[in-house]
């Protein structure tokens, strides 16, 4: 089982205890009906699939409820961090050398 | 296979030499959802300082407040002070908004205590539970359903359960606590 931190409790829980929400950091369009079809398609269906470091959304569905930010490597499946839903996006060059400095697992 | 079981009388459940699984006495519950700068103001109406940290609990004349989320608390109170309760918070409403949503009937508590209480939550419970402290709680996940689990002492806790998922989960503890004590 994926051990997982949520920022907002401050503790590292089990992966039951949450849900996956899909990729992070897609803006919806402030107005919907500028955009083309394609546009359109493309903000609803199209994700960046990454092989590697992902950008992800998480909840802690059964805790405090609350969506949050993540970054999990979708091979080894080790999360380089979390962050809180409002917070910027991390710079994923630090992530990648903060991680290499510590255990290959958290 | 889950059987029917009445959930309005206050009784034991289960009972054996290692733990002992009790139905408690309804309470009154509230769901409280507020803002930081409404809490200095609920806490004053409450007679309890509102916890500002997850997991955390206050207590005074007999109200429990927990705090669930950043804006969420749940409150248990007797039910006689229920009333006492929303008229204290709608007065103060105007000034500081929030939302009180008594929940009193959505779901029922169990306690559990004895040498193998600890042993008997891990059968449903995936979190390390010494990291949980005795007076505090938190929501989290027992076998499948969404629970509030309280730390009432080392060898004493809680479960708020909702009603339609108690029967599952008080099926499952009855078979842990007769297999506890055949270990
Ligand atoms: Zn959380």
């Amino acid at each position: 089982m994926l051990l997982v931190h949520c920022p907002y409790c401050d503790e590292t829980l089990p992966e039951l205890e949450f849900t996956y929400g899909g990729e992070a950091h897609i803006a919806r369009p402030e107005n919907p009906a500028d955009k083309t079809d394609d546009e359109w398609r493309d903000f609803l269906f199209i994700r960046t699939n990454v092989k590697g470091p992902h950008f992800e959304r998480w909840r802690h569905a059964h805790g405090c409820g609350r969506f949050f930010n993540a970054v999990r490597d979708t091979v080894s499946d080790r999360f380089l961090t979390t962050y809180k839903a409002d917070a910027p996006r991390p710079d994923l060059a630090v992530l990648l050398a903060d991680a290499s400095m510590k255990e290959p697992s958290k | 296979m889950t059987a029917h079981v009445d959930l309005n009388m206050a009784r034991t459940l289960a009972k054996s030499s290692a733990v002992s699984v009790e139905l408690l006495p309804s309470v009154a519950r509230f769901s409280l959802r507020a803002g930081t700068g409404e809490q200095t103001a609920l806490s004053k109406a409450l007679g309890v300082a509102l916890p500002t940290k997850i997991g955390q609990c206050t207590r005074k004349n007999k109200i429990e407040v927990l705090c669930l989320g950043p804006d969420e608390w749940t409150v248990l109170a007797p039910e006689d002070q229920a009333v006492k309760i929303t008229d204290a918070c709608e007065a103060i409403y105007a000034k500081a908004p929030h939302s009180l949503t008594e929940v009193s009937d959505r779901e029922i508590a169990i306690q559990i205590t004895g040498a193998k209480a600890t042993d008997l939550m891990t059968i449903g419970c995936p979190r390390d539970l010494d990291l949980l402290p005795v007076g505090e709680a938190r929501r989290t996940i027992f076998d499948g359903v969404s629970a509030v689990l309280w730390r009432d002492g080392s060898d004493e806790y809680r479960l708020d359960l909702w009603r339609s998922f108690a029967p599952h989960v008080i099926s499952l503890l009855e078979t842990g606590c007769a297999e506890l004590a055949a270990e």
